[in-house]
């Protein structure tokens, strides 16, 4: 079984937004909102670095923990998927999600929180695969096509990486090997290799 | 050029470099005067005295793309450094949520776990003193002679303030307990649905409720300051201990002691609750965080007490309901609970006579 993840390897990514763009294009995500985001730290200085940030797709997601109306759930492969329907924008998954992932409109009376939105790992929602219905809330099911999501296909560095969590790490370990070093993803030695932690 | 072409890139690449650098040498040195080329070597020398710090600082950090600096930005993330998004929405440059674990934490942790433990306490306690102590009956018989004590628009306003309060409670219990149990209860689609309008109603309902506590606790301060008469009420045990029924004034220190929980409690609970009525003003998750505890804990404290207050005001004392649905209570009543009261009361009727 897969465990579909995403990689952001900081070395290729060269902040174009193109990412963001085709998520946009891909899912007809609503204006205001971004399921996903470029984030540069040290901006125009000599050792800036850039990171596509989105939904991670945790294991034990935090947002399923607080979410007050259970509405997430987990594919088999991993994917942290939300019911729209049940959703009723209280906006406890964005207190408690380490990415700020969750998006919610607020276009209600006094800037109320409306139904929440985020990244579905180009995977749908709830709704019969590829149905109109799932279309209109949570944009294209590439998942249920045999795809893999718009963000990482249309990476024109092949920086961002999504799919499988096995294969994603050989592509990776790879580069790794190539270059010679281990500092395109950050804290990976720590969060997956503990055999390589460095004393 | 001809001997090139069978070199690699980069060295075809460096030969045309060293070989114009030796033109341009050969040409423009020549015609440089002795005193020009002082002066140029003064002004480098200059230049290099005034960029070495410069220079030095860039040079510790190493040129980019050699040395392991993946941990130095994981920290810096993981601290919650912002960086630059061309996503404008709040916190869009921060990558990592510092404080999004710990405040689950709390919130399942502490908030949840120990507050259906506290409820579930209060309920088992209050149901022991039913049991044990039972019913606080009149000691004499009624006298059929009643006298005011609550104003129609003290009851206006208490059951305004309790009605709401029921409301906000049920509605705010459903959605910190309410996944656990209620979709098995009344079917997915209807917790759902039930739900969106629970949030609406707690959402809407907050800030009325906000406004009828503030009339509330302002119109009842002045009934509700601390004196010695309650401090010796508390030490008698409010009467509960059998035995002689303590002094008590207008309000026992029971009822005053309700009445500052409720200011306390009710000032964070509406503080906090504003805040997350409004997400549109507060912008940090940090501040939703916090009101989110505060109002959880604040909020179970205050559905405690009213459970409290309402048991002692209805099933607990015989004859105190009546005084906030009618307004007036039995002399009996009156002596036996509020016995200074009972006699302000008398010695004011006594002289309008």
């Amino acid at each position: 079984m897969a465990r579909m993840k995403f990689l952001c390897d900081s070395e290729r990514c060269i902040e174009c937004n193109g990412c963001v763009t085709a998520c946009k294009n891909a899912n007809d995500v609503p204006w205001g909102i971004n399921r996903r985001r470029v984030v540069t730290i040290n901006d125009g200085e000599r050792n800036e670095v850039s990171l596509s940030v989105a939904c991670m797709h945790c294991t034990d997601a935090p947002c399923m923990a607080v979410c007050p109306v259970d509405v997430f759930y987990q594919t088999d492969d991993g994917i942290v998927l939300h019911d729209k329907d049940g959703c009723i924008g209280c906006g406890y998954c964005l207190f408690a999600c380490p990415f700020g992932a969750p998006q919610f409109p607020q276009d209600g009376a006094f800037g109320e929180r409306g139904k929440m939105d985020k990244c579905t790992f180009c995977a749908g929602g709830p709704e019969e695969d590829n149905s109109p219905a799932e279309k209109a809330k949570y944009g294209d099911n590439r998942i249920a096509q045999g795809k893999l999501p718009m963000c990482a296909e249309m990476c024109s560095t092949k920086a961002l990486l999504a799919g499988d969590a096995s294969e994603v790490s050989d592509i990776y370990r790879e580069r790794v090997i190539g270059r010679g070093s281990n500092k395109g993803a950050w804290g990976q030695n720590l969060a997956y290799n503990a055999a390589g932690r460095k004393s | 050029m001809g001997e090139l072409r069978g070199m690699p890139g980069f060295l075809r690449g460096a030969s045309f470099w060293l070989t114009s650098i030796a033109w341009l040498r050969s040409t423009v040195g020549l015609t440089l005067t002795r005193r020009l080329k002082q002066r140029l070597s003064l002004c480098m020398l200059l230049c290099v005295i005034a960029l070495a710090p410069q220079v030095q600082a860039a040079g510790g950090e190493g040129p980019v793309g050699s040395g392991y600096k993946g941990a130095d930005y994981w920290r810096s993330v993981t601290q919650g450094d912002a960086g630059y998004s061309t996503n404008k929405a709040p916190e869009a440059g921060v990558l990592i949520n510092r404080s999004g674990e710990q405040w689950r934490q709390l919130r399942n942790n502490l908030v949840k776990r120990y507050g259906k433990w506290v409820l579930a306490a209060t309920l088992l306690g209050l149901l022991v003193v039913y049991v044990l102590v039972g019913k606080s009956r009149l000691e004499e018989a009624r006298t059929g002679v009643t006298i005011e004590r609550w104003k129609r628009l003290d009851r206006y306003i208490h059951w305004l303030v309790a009605g709401l309060f029921i409301i906000l409670g049920l509605t705010g219990l459903s959605l910190l307990f309410g996944r656990h149990f209620m979709p098995d209860l009344i079917g997915k689609a209807l917790f759902n649905d039930g739900m969106q309008v629970a949030k609406w109603v707690h959402n809407y309902l907050g800030p009325l409720f906000v406004l009828s506590l503030a009339v509330m606790i302002l119109k009842w301060l002045k009934n509700n300051f601390i004196t010695r008469v309650d401090l010796r009420w508390f030490m008698q045990g409010g009467g509960m201990i059998k035995g002689k029924h303590p002094h008590a004034g207008y309000m026992n220190g029971g009822e005053k002691l309700w009445f500052w929980l409720l200011v306390l409690a009710g000032i964070v609970v509406s503080l906090s609750g504003l805040v997350l009525d409004f997400p549109a003003y507060f912008e940090l998750r940090h501040d939703f965080q916090l009101a989110n505890l505060f109002h959880g804990v604040a909020s179970l404290v205050l559905v405690c007490g009213a459970l409290a207050h309402a048991y002692i005001g209805s099933i607990g004392t015989e004859g105190a309901l009546e005084g906030m649905v009618s307004g007036q209570v039995d002399e009996a009543w009156a002596k036996q609970h509020h016995d200074l009261w009972y006699d302000e009361v008398k010695k004011a009727q006594n002289d309008k006579k």
